[in-house]
């Protein structure tokens, strides 16, 4: 078996669990929606400026429906002790961390996709930005988030109370990617010149790929009790 | 013996095993060698270090201290991989995803083991379940019985060198035991290793040629199970009684 046919089985099953159960994206999809609707009676968008708070009302939708997303995809695995079936197998144990980040990159994709036209109905939003770099914004913060949060979901799967050291671990360390997104996306809708946020973008991009380095070289020692 | 046999590595040789939770002992210096073939249960109280053992055999947890060899490979950090696909890991959990089918649950562990006919290997280990004619249902809706003989087939799916029991006979009823028994009798025909760690003295007794004793992280008792008197078993697990000398191996 070749590592990435490990890593795409791994995803594979995640995403036929949730086809099979709609639990996980109809949960983080009615959270998101319900933090919108707060935020949009909180706050008077006839007279704020979206670009002002939309980015922020977004990325806090997507980071805590991510929390949730990356707290079930673990859940699942501790139920009936499954990931020691999967830690048993003869793989590599990181392809078992990246095709968990790939299943909730995907489940979070899959939200972001419907709150986004959302939101800009719900808001009342021009939205004419570059589409493109819209895309590649999102899905370079989803991806730093994803792994991340997976990384620390594998390290606390093991412990009594997972769901709480889970967000207590993982909010200070997306810090940088919190605070990427929410920039970026603020530029991107404003309209600015890729030159004012390319930094941004390469911050994302530069922390994505030390977290997934990292979390690839410790994940053995992350699973160990 | 041969001198073929002379030459195989022993399946398991543990040398000073331990484990370490901060000040805790999970394992305690155990020193263990399991020959190819044998068929080995192992009794104590809860929280003896039973499921520890087993998941330090099976390369679930690394030691905190001593050497592990399995089939004369060692059982490290980095060399664990290769070793996993010789071992067949069953416990009273099932590791099967509700959600899934039975057939999808095993092609799943078929692909990750690198199995060269998934489909095959998968239909074959559910038949041997007696469990095709439920293939296509999702788990879920088995009954705790049919999850364990399914189970029992993930386990045994790759055909393992070396097969852990944690308590698979928890919370099965006596019919759902009695095939768990015939399966696993059907395993020993092919000349796999066992160890089985088991409350059930007597189911224990019945499926294996050697009994160890574990009590707070370190064995107590190794002794053959040929002979052995239930009713005398746990004066000797407990030290009422001077246990049998160690079965040279």
């Amino acid at each position: 078996m070749t590592y990435l046919r490990a890593v795409l089985l791994v995803a594979e099953k995640d995403l036929k669990v949730e086809l099979r159960s709609r639990e996980q994206v109809v949960t983080l999809l009615f959270f998101a929606l319900l933090v919108l609707v707060v935020f949009n009676f909180a706050f008077d968008f006839t007279v704020i400026d979206f670009v002002t708070l939309g980015p922020g009302v977004l990325w806090v939708a997507f980071i805590f429906s991510g929390v949730l997303a990356i707290s079930r995809s673990f859940q699942i695995e501790r139920e009936q002790d499954r990931i020691q079936g999967i830690l048993l197998a003869p793989i590599d144990r990181s392809a078992f961390y990246l095709g968990k980040v790939a299943a909730t990159v995907l489940f979070m994709a899959a939200v972001e996709t419907i709150l986004v036209p959302v939101a800009v109905v719900m808001f009342n939003f021009r939205f004419n930005s570059q589409t493109a770099l819209v895309v590649l914004a999102f899905i370079l913060n989803t991806i730093g988030f994803a792994a991340v949060g997976t990384l620390f979901a594998a390290m606390t799967t093991s412990t009594r109370r997972a769901e709480l050291l889970l967000p207590l671990l993982l909010f200070p360390a997306a810090v940088p990617v919190a605070l990427a997104a929410v920039k970026t996306t603020t530029h991107l809708l404003a309209g600015h010149p890729f030159a004012a946020y390319s930094h941004w973008v390469l911050m994302s991009a530069a922390y994505d790929v030390i977290f997934l380095a990292a979390a690839v070289l410790l994940f053995d020692e992350a699973l160990e009790e | 013996m041969s001198a073929a046999g002379r030459d195989t590595p022993p399946a398991i040789e543990a040398r000073g095993l331990s484990k370490r939770y901060g000040p805790l002992a999970a394992i305690d210096g155990i020193d263990l060698t399991v020959p190819v073939g044998q068929w080995v249960v192992v009794l104590g109280h809860n929280g003896a270090g039973k499921s520890t053992l087993l998941r330090m055999l099976a390369t679930l947890l690394h030691p905190t201290g001593g050497n592990l060899r399995l089939f004369g490979a060692e059982a490290g950090r980095s060399d664990a991989a290769p070793l996993r696909r010789r071992i067949g890991f069953l416990s009273h959990q099932t590791f099967l995803y509700g959600h899934l089918t039975a057939r999808e649950n095993l092609e799943f562990y078929a692909r990750l083991y690198g199995l060269a006919d998934p489909e095959g290997a998968a239909l074959e280990a559910i038949g041997a379940a007696r469990l095709s004619h439920r293939q296509d249902d999702r788990v879920a809706t088995y009954s705790r019985g049919m999850q364990q003989r399914l189970a029992i087939a993930r386990a045994l799916l790759h055909r393992p060198d070396l097969i852990l029991l944690d308590e698979p006979f928890t919370g099965l009823d006596r019919e759902s035991s009695s095939r768990l028994e015939d399966r696993l009798r059907q395993a020993r025909g092919t000349g796999c290793t066992c160890v089985m760690a088991t409350h059930d003295q007597g189911q224990g007794l019945r499926a294996a040629d050697r009994v160890l004793g574990l009590s707070d992280g370190r064995l107590t008792l190794d002794a053959p199970s040929r002979g052995l008197d239930p009713s005398r078993l746990d004066d000797l697990l407990h030290g009422s009684s001077p246990a049998p000398p160690p079965r040279a191996s």
